[in-house]
């Protein structure tokens, strides 16, 4: 295999994984512009998307398409019900608060899982049939061109979603300033759920497409969460965009890192690049630069 | 507020008044065990846990040991090792059992080993590492394969097939570092020469950059070290990469599970080795575990509705060979019971044929595996 094709390789491999990580960063996006809340129960959204649907397929017999669907969108409504039975009760309390309540929920969730659904690692068929693509001697899955499609119409549609309808604008009304938001007669209430909606969805639609590479238990939503949140942290926290590129930059360097150094220390080479650049640039790489004021 | 005080004291007086005849012969035998029922470790924990109460049930049916009913007493490490050493205190001194089953990993097990060294009770892990009995130590034994008989049983047949270099890929969790180790201390031994050492974490979910780097590699035979999921995702990879090195893998996959999760088309074709109990249907009557295997496994099966695992026959062998130590030795005293371990000669197990001496508390050969080919979605015993 020339060195070519290798690097190739290296890179294609990175995106796909790195795919996911921006879709769990996403979710985490979109709960903090609307409520600067950081939640940690979005790695476990993206573990019930791909668990869901393996289990529709399993127990219910449902076809893929359906599985896929009915998973994304009970995934969605677990959002809502979430917002309604934590988040909301505990409404006006201070954001580190909410945050630990996140993740006493993906404990919960995690658990929950185990119960129903049992500790082994199922895997879900790819959604369309064919072997791998060759490309100058590098290899590609049928799948990790539905992750590349999906994440990219997700992201566009986030973006529309918060930069041109009044619903989107809305929810960052929300973030910026609650009282001035609901002063204008936005429902601060009704604005949170559907962030925990959307949030949950586009975890739940990241777990989905991945299950069939990558496999799915009820534990990997602790990864997931904390390399989407590395993701978000390396694109610049609340940016959509940003949450997307920082994840598929994570996912190619650890895949470099593994090919060309040490697999090794692939982990760690990625965080120490991570931490390296916050440190240069604190607010990420597509963040804006905010004001400090002493 | 009068009748809760005066049921309170009626139970406390109920305690003492029976608190004498808890010496009495006709006490149970217990027998103690500590599994990785939930955490990680949860594959090898559950199905341990089962087949001890399976057991607990059959030997009371037949009798009990020495006339006396057995009790065995099953608590939950979460594969955790603090929690492995507060089980292993309840049942040395609250429970006061005679012998101890477990626990499932080798990092628990060495972890509770002063315990019972200290209160003198025999133990028998169900963890593989040699580390467990070498050096010897008086109370430890321990009833699954060493990992260097695996070594042993995959080098030997490589070699046979012509491979002259290989490639390693293992998890970087205790069983995958334990394997590595081994693999690279008996390559020389072979005339093997290791080209590659990529390592993989256990939640991986992809190591197609490991795969490349060996694609780029002369290596004739690749040898993966882990346990599921890690090693399907290799499975997978491999094939999605086009490599047509054959694929050497641990005995920590030998289970249906892995199968299933890799896919029976990317599983094809992968060589192990493995146990008896997976290719049941295809050992000859004449041997002597075929009736053993078949019983294990139609019990097992009835009972939990769930396929046998390999990992469960661990504790099957444990137990019995505690409950076979205190018929040999007609005492059910913890010396006794280890004295009585110690001598056991030509026990055959669902794991294999156990020869224990005061040299050697492992006491199985590499005859207790077997070479199986993944074929079809099958096992296939290659001779």
């Amino acid at each position: 295999m020339p060195f070519a094709a290798q690097l190739l390789q290296y890179v294609i491999t990175g995106a796909t994984v790195g795919a996911t990580y921006g879709l769990a960063g996403l979710g985490f996006t979109v709960i903090f512009n609307a409520t600067e809340v950081i939640n940690f129960a979005q790695g476990e959204f993206v573990m019930l998307g791909g668990m869901l649907a393996v289990f529709a397929l399993r127990w219910g017999g449902v076809p893929l398409p359906v599985a896929v669907l009915g998973s994304v969108l009970l995934v969605a409504g677990i959002g809502v019900v979430m917002d309604w039975l934590t988040i909301r009760p505990l409404r006006g309390r201070s954001v580190i608060t909410l945050i630990i309540v996140t993740i006493g929920v993906s404990i919960l969730l995690r658990g929950g899982a185990m119960l129903l659904f049992g500790k082994d690692t199922f895997a879900l068929p790819p959604f369309s049939a064919g072997g791998p693509i060759t490309i100058e001697g590098a290899t590609l899955l049928p799948q990790s061109l539905w992750v590349a499609g999906v994440t990219l119409l997700t992201l566009v549609l986030m973006k529309l979603y918060f930069e041109h309808t009044l619903l989107g604008k809305a929810m960052l009304a929300c973030a910026c300033d609650r009282k001035a938001a609901a002063l204008m007669g936005i429902s601060v209430d009704a604005m949170v759920t559907l962030s925990f909606a959307l949030s949950a969805l586009v975890g739940a639609l990241g777990g989905v497409i991945l299950a069939p590479i990558t496999l799915t238990s009820y534990d990997v939503g602790i990864l997931l969460g904390l390399k989407g949140f590395a993701a978000c942290a390396l694109g610049g926290l609340g940016n959509p965009f940003g949450a997307v590129a920082g994840g598929v930059i994570l996912g190619i360097l650890e895949s470099l890192a593994a090919g060309l150094l040490s697999s090794g220390y692939k982990d760690a080479v990625a965080f120490v690049i991570l931490l390296l650049l916050l440190f240069l640039r604190p607010a990420g790489l597509f963040g804006a630069r905010r004001a400090e004021r002493a | 507020m009068l009748g809760m005080r005066l049921r309170l004291s009626l139970l406390v007086l109920s305690m003492v008044a029976l608190a004498p005849l808890a010496a009495t012969a006709a006490d149970p035998i217990r027998i103690g065990a500590i599994f990785s029922v939930t955490g990680p470790a949860a594959f090898l924990g559950e199905p341990e846990r089962n087949t001890a109460k399976m057991l607990e049930e059959d030997l009371n049916k037949a009798g009990g040991l020495l006339g006396r009913k057995v009790e065995i007493i099953v608590y939950d490490d979460e594969t955790d090792a603090t929690k492995a050493v507060t089980a292993a205190d309840r049942l040395l001194k609250r429970d006061r059992v005679v012998a101890i089953v477990g626990p499932s990993t080798s990092g628990n097990t060495l972890a509770i080993i002063p315990k019972v060294e200290e209160a003198r009770v025999p133990l028998i892990s169900c963890a593989a590492a040699k580390k467990i009995v070498d050096p010897v130590k008086r109370w430890v034994f321990k009833t699954p394969q060493s990992d260097e008989l695996a070594v042993q049983k995959i080098f030997a047949y490589a070699k046979a097939a012509g491979v002259r270099r290989i490639a390693l890929v293992t998890a970087s969790d205790a069983f995958g570092a334990a394997g590595r180790d081994e693999l690279k201390a008996a390559a020389g031994k072979y005339d093997l020469a290791i080209v590659a050492d990529e390592v993989f974490g256990p939640k991986d979910t992809d190591m197609t950059a490991q795969l490349t780097k060996i694609k780029g590699t002369d290596a004739q035979a690749l040898i993966v070290w882990g346990t599921n999921p890690g090693p399907a995702v290799i499975a997978r990879n491999r094939v999605q990469l086009g490599i047509k090195t054959p694929l050497y893998m641990s005995h920590g996959v030998a289970s249906p599970k892995f199968i299933e999760l890799a896919g029976p088309e990317n599983a094809e074709g992968i060589l192990l080795p493995a146990g008896r109990l997976i290719a049941e249907e295809q050992i000859p009557a004449s041997h002597p575990q075929k009736k053993l295997l078949a019983a294990y496994i139609k019990d097992y099966e009835a009972r939990f509705k769930q396929p046998v695992s390999t990992f469960g026959g661990y504790a099957y062998d444990g137990i019995l060979l505690i409950a076979q130590a205190i018929g040999n030795t007609k005492s059910a005293d913890p010396s006794a019971i280890r004295d009585g371990l110690e001598k056991i000669r030509g026990f055959w197990g669902t794991t294999g044929e156990y020869n224990f001496s005061p040299e050697d508390h492992a006491g199985l050969t590499e005859e207790a595996f077997v070479m199986v080919r993944i074929t079809k979605g099958n096992w296939e015993i290659l001779k």
